[in-house]
């Protein structure tokens, strides 16, 4: 695991609301970030189906969007979210572990920009996708 | 001529529908969700709690959070909004809805959130105005702020999905 990767990993792991939420990250690199979420009654928007608020879905797709941006090989030292836009194909399914796939596909000075897929365990069939820009706060050069 | 039904009478009817329509999505309880009622106006209200910092270092709610908060508010506002004046003739029974018989919510069909500033780890407040209100869409835009109400640190734009009117098929 590079250093960059071992950044990425420890800014992640310390987010307290990724912890509350339960996320795991799974993949990590190149501007490429996989996190999953157990399902968890507590994360419920409709107690009639079972099925996770969207809030839940997107917290998610946000927390793997700031981590791909992380492990951009542009290797930033902070980023925070700017814009985010999420699309909800369907209701997950209740009692599924839900997989967030991000990229950070292109970089600017200032800005990165990414896309973000939500699935469940059919993965052929996403949940969610989102589109979103980030700031990004590059390393100051050395004097 | 009918006299207006006492003042505690209507209160105890609104809040408790309020408390009910609030009360049914676990999420919003998970993050500490309330909702504060004048007349027919919601505030949400969510209590800063660590384990909504997004940012140790700053700190700084997540993102995910706000956009929660504010997708919650767009939610509960349009139901309220929709299911006002059901409550107001009496069409909702407040025994059944008690029992966890509650009318079906909107669901969100897309969502953008236009983050302004860092939410900083103290209470935030949101507010929902429904721009439109159809049969089968609505479009709900959403501000939340935290000290200053002129300086809100995220916008909220929210498309949803009316649920079926009763003895409609669904979707």
């Amino acid at each position: 695991m590079t250093d960059l990767t071992m950044t990425a990993r420890r800014f992640i792991e310390s987010i307290p609301h990724a912890r509350a939420l339960g996320m795991c990250l799974k993949e990590l690199g190149d501007g490429k970030a996989t996190i999953v979420m157990p399902y968890d009654t507590r994360f419920v928007g409709d107690p009639a189906t079972g099925v996770l608020h969207g809030g839940a879905v997107s917290a998610l797709m946000d927390t793997a969007s700031g981590a791909s941006v992380m492990c951009h090989p542009a290797a930033p030292v902070a980023t925070v979210t700017l814009d985010l836009r999420i699309d909800y194909m369907r209701p997950a399914t209740p009692g599924q572990t839900i997989t967030a796939r991000a990229e950070c596909h292109h970089v600017t000075r200032s800005v990165a920009f990414i896309r973000v897929v939500a699935t469940d365990e059919d993965e052929a069939r996403p949940v969610a996708m989102g589109t979103g820009a980030f700031t990004l706060e590059r390393a100051r050069a050395k004097p | 001529m009918i006299r207006p039904e006492p003042v505690q009478v209507v209160k105890a009817r609104r809040d408790g529908a309020l408390a009910w329509l609030a009360g049914s999505v676990p999420y919003a309880a998970f993050l500490g969700i309330r909702f504060d009622r004048r007349g027919d106006e919601l505030t949400a209200v969510l209590p800063f709690d660590e384990k909504l910092i997004g940012n140790p270092a700053l700190p700084a709610l997540h993102g995910g959070v706000t956009a929660a908060f504010l997708e919650v508010t767009a939610i509960i506002g349009l139901s309220w909004a929709t299911l006002w004046e059901a409550f107001e003739a009496g069409r909702l029974d407040p025994a059944k809805m008690a029992a966890g018989d509650l009318p079906p919510l909107p669901r969100t069909i897309d969502f953008t959130v236009d983050y302004l500033r860092a939410g900083l780890p103290r209470d935030a407040y949101a507010r929902a105005r429904i721009n439109r209100s159809g049969r089968r869409f609505a479009s709900v835009q959403v501000e939340a702020w935290q000290d200053n109400r002129e300086r809100p640190f995220a916008l909220g734009s929210v498309h949803l999905l009316m649920p079926p009117a009763p003895g409609e098929p669904a979707e």
